[in-house]
């Protein structure tokens, strides 16, 4: 019994760490979703761009706190860079020709990281050290710790940024009805801008946060996009609080399934899982139809 | 004016053409070769094309062979089979070469084994996969180890250690789907009983929820994980984090040095079996390969600044192989090269010692590989 218990525990730790990292570039699918209607499958590319760039500039001598934040600031360059040169000049075009040049954009990061960065796999340092707490026979890393408790740290300041600034009602505004949005005198075009940014933040933290545990390559985004897509649907696109219960869900039904069923059917589960969720709630878990969304 | 330029311009082209051509054909012996240097496969690849152009450089620059300069012309398949066939098509009808190195993967060798064997050209590949050479091709040789070597190498060590109740732990990628199937194959014959069978995905990051059921499974006595790429790292990081205690195996799919760098501390005492050439230094003297591993390694790293790999010696052995088949034919007669490269005997290379026959085209055996330990972040022979 007790054996089941702590097998059980361990399944459900290591499905939260991986589902926390879904979780977070899901929320950036939602924000950009919401700011434009498009899915940004360059997504993936951010996380990558976080934890490659701290590899980096890590090599370069560079102290880990700094090599950090040049990262994350890396990717938000990019991703207003995105915006600004590739989505932008582009913006009276159909939502899926964007959706299809952030494809492309996805392609030519990957491409400049794998010339620039190479083609290797690399780790960055646990934060805190690789001594596993012991909870009931179930072990989890300092670092792991570190994803929950930064994961949550966003999602709070997310919340505050939602509900109390201008800047984000003006987001939610213009996900409701751009066209009301901008005869209340917003400009849509920079709340896109800075939704690029933004999510290219969450991602470069995903990226960075998770590097220690699944160590990273010019690559990485791919799975990590996919599957944070898979999230941002399970919970209803466009909802931040959506794309996070999705990332979680996803995570412990990997775990679950690789312990009790067989690990060779694992990436099936979280499938499976969407196909009934679309089929019985097509919204998904937490999207509403019309017009209130996040 | 302009047309008569033109005209001039074309004559000039025919008539170099004429001249020129005939004396490129007779001077320059051309090595074909499609390998994958972008790609899923790179970290192969590259040093694989990296070793052929070092040395075909130096073979040139010693006077070539037979006389005649080595003329490399090479694609990026990119890991692709279908793009691999294509570039063997156009290696064997447009750029007809003299021979072809090269096939990465298993996957893309197997592309281009029906054009060769149509086109009657000699053939090494680079690739791990015993299907390559078993059954035999006539045209068809290959340089590396196959993974079946690998696993009775380790299950040898097993034995040597009093283990005989195991936990196989593999990727489903090709490599550890091909090497899940031979040690299956093998155990029996070292009277292995493999009790936990798991599988991860190759782009998987984490595999604490495996390696709790294999902990949680009365009975094993050590763990192999047969895999390449990033997975077998995330296993032995995971597999400390969960405090197992068991001996824990890789296959040669994790030999090099950044596989250490990876999995770092985690990667303490754990045993793989992999080529002499990650040990090249501390081989003792009196080793057969010990000359050729320093030589090439350190002409490898001094030319392009990164540590050798094994993969980059599979390529060393493909080269020097087919130079060594050339020298002893005195001809570029592809049907001679072909026989000559057949009668392979005592060739000391850099993955083992090679004695070839008609009924194999590999001829290494499980000499080709050693149990190494990881001790202190290096490796270290175990005898």
């Amino acid at each position: 019994m007790m054996m089941a218990f702590s097998e059980f525990l361990q399944y459900l730790f290591s499905g939260v760490t991986i589902g926390a990292t879904y979780a977070l570039v899901g929320v950036g699918f939602a924000i950009i979703y919401n700011a434009s209607h498009v899915i940004n499958f360059a997504q993936g590319e951010f996380v990558m761009i976080g934890g490659m760039g701290t590899v980096f500039l890590l090599n370069l001598g560079i102290p880990i706190p700094l090599a950090i934040l040049c990262a994350i600031v890396l990717a938000v360059l990019v991703g207003l860079a995105l915006e600004k040169f590739a989505v932008e000049p582009a913006r009276n075009a159909e939502v899926v020709t964007l959706i299809i040049i952030t494809i492309g954009a996805s392609i030519f990061l990957r491409g400049l990281a794998q010339v620039f960065w190479g083609k290797e796999f690399h780790a960055l340092p646990s934060f805190s050290g690789d001594t596993p707490f012991v909870i009931a026979n179930a072990t989890i890393l300092p670092q792991s710790l570190w994803v929950l408790g930064v994961t949550l740290a966003i999602v709070l300041a997310l919340v505050w940024f939602f509900k109390y600034t201008l800047l984000g009602k003006a987001i939610i505004a213009t996900s409701c009805n751009a066209d009301a949005a901008k005869m209340m005198g917003i400009n849509t075009q920079f709340i896109l801008f800075i939704a690029f940014g933004l999510s290219a933040l969450l991602g470069a933290i995903a990226g960075i946060i998770i590097a220690p545990i699944t160590f990273t390559s010019y690559d990485v985004g791919i799975m990590l996009g996919l599957k944070g897509f898979v999230a941002a649907v399970l919970g209803g696109l466009g909802s931040a609080v959506g794309a996070i219960v999705g990332g979680l869900l996803l995570g412990i039904a990997e775990a679950m399934a690789a312990g009790y069923i067989s690990s060779d059917y694992k990436d099936a589960v979280p499938f499976i899982i969407i196909l009934l969720i679309l089929f019985f709630m097509p919204s998904g878990l937490f999207g509403v139809r019309g017009t209130e969304r996040v | 004016m302009l047309k008569s330029l033109l005209k001039k311009g074309g004559l000039m082209a025919v008539l170099m053409l004429i001249f020129l051509s005939p004396t490129l054909a007779a001077d320059t012996l051309k090595v074909g070769s499609f390998l994958s240097v972008t790609g899923p496969a790179s970290f192969l690849g590259d040093p694989e094309l990296k070793t052929l152009q070092l040395y075909i450089k130096k073979i040139n620059a010693e006077g070539g062979l037979l006389g005649k300069q080595l003329e490399l012309i090479h694609y990026d398949d990119a890991g692709d089979a279908n793009k691999a066939r294509t570039f063997v098509k156009r290696l064997i009808s447009n750029d007809q070469v003299d021979l072809i190195l090269g096939g990465t993967t298993t996957g893309t060798t197997m592309a281009a084994i029906p054009l060769v064997e149509r086109a009657r050209i000699p053939f090494i590949s680079m690739a791990g996969g015993i299907e390559i050479v078993q059954p035999v091709k006539k045209w068809v040789f290959k340089t590396p180890q196959t993974d079946r070597m690998a696993a009775a190498k380790i299950m040898e060590d097993m034995v040597k250690r009093g283990i005989n109740k195991i936990a196989l732990i593999s990727g489903t990628g090709g490599f550890g789907r091909s090497g899940r199937e031979q040690t299956l194959e093998v155990a029996p014959e070292y009277g292995i009983d493999i009790v936990v069978d798991e599988t991860y995905g190759p782009k998987d990051t984490d595999m604490t929820a495996q390696l709790t059921k294999i902990k949680n499974t009365p009975g094993v006595q050590a763990v192999l994980n047969f895999d390449f790429g990033q997975g077998p790292a995330i296993v032995t990081k995971n597999y400390r984090q969960l405090g197992i205690e068991l001996p824990l195996y890789q296959s040669h799919g994790v030999a090099s040095n950044s596989f250490i760098e990876l999995a770092g501390p985690a990667s303490e005492g754990v045993r793989i079996a992999a080529s002499a050439l990650l040990i090249a230094d501390e081989l003792p003297e009196n080793d057969i390969q010990k000359q050729v591993l320093t030589s090439y390694k350190k002409e490898y790293e001094e030319a392009f600044k990164s540590p050798v790999s094994t993969f980059g010696a599979y390529g060393y052995d493909a080269l020097m192989i087919a130079v060594d088949a050339i020298k002893r034919a005195e001809t570029i007669d592809k049907a001679k090269v072909r026989d000559a490269i057949e009668q392979t005997k005592g060739y000391v290379g850099a993955t083992g010692v090679v004695n070839m026959s008609p009924e194999d085209h590999m001829g290494l055996d499980l000499s080709a590989f050693r149990i190494l330990e990881i001790k202190d972040g290096g490796w270290k022979l175990v005898e």
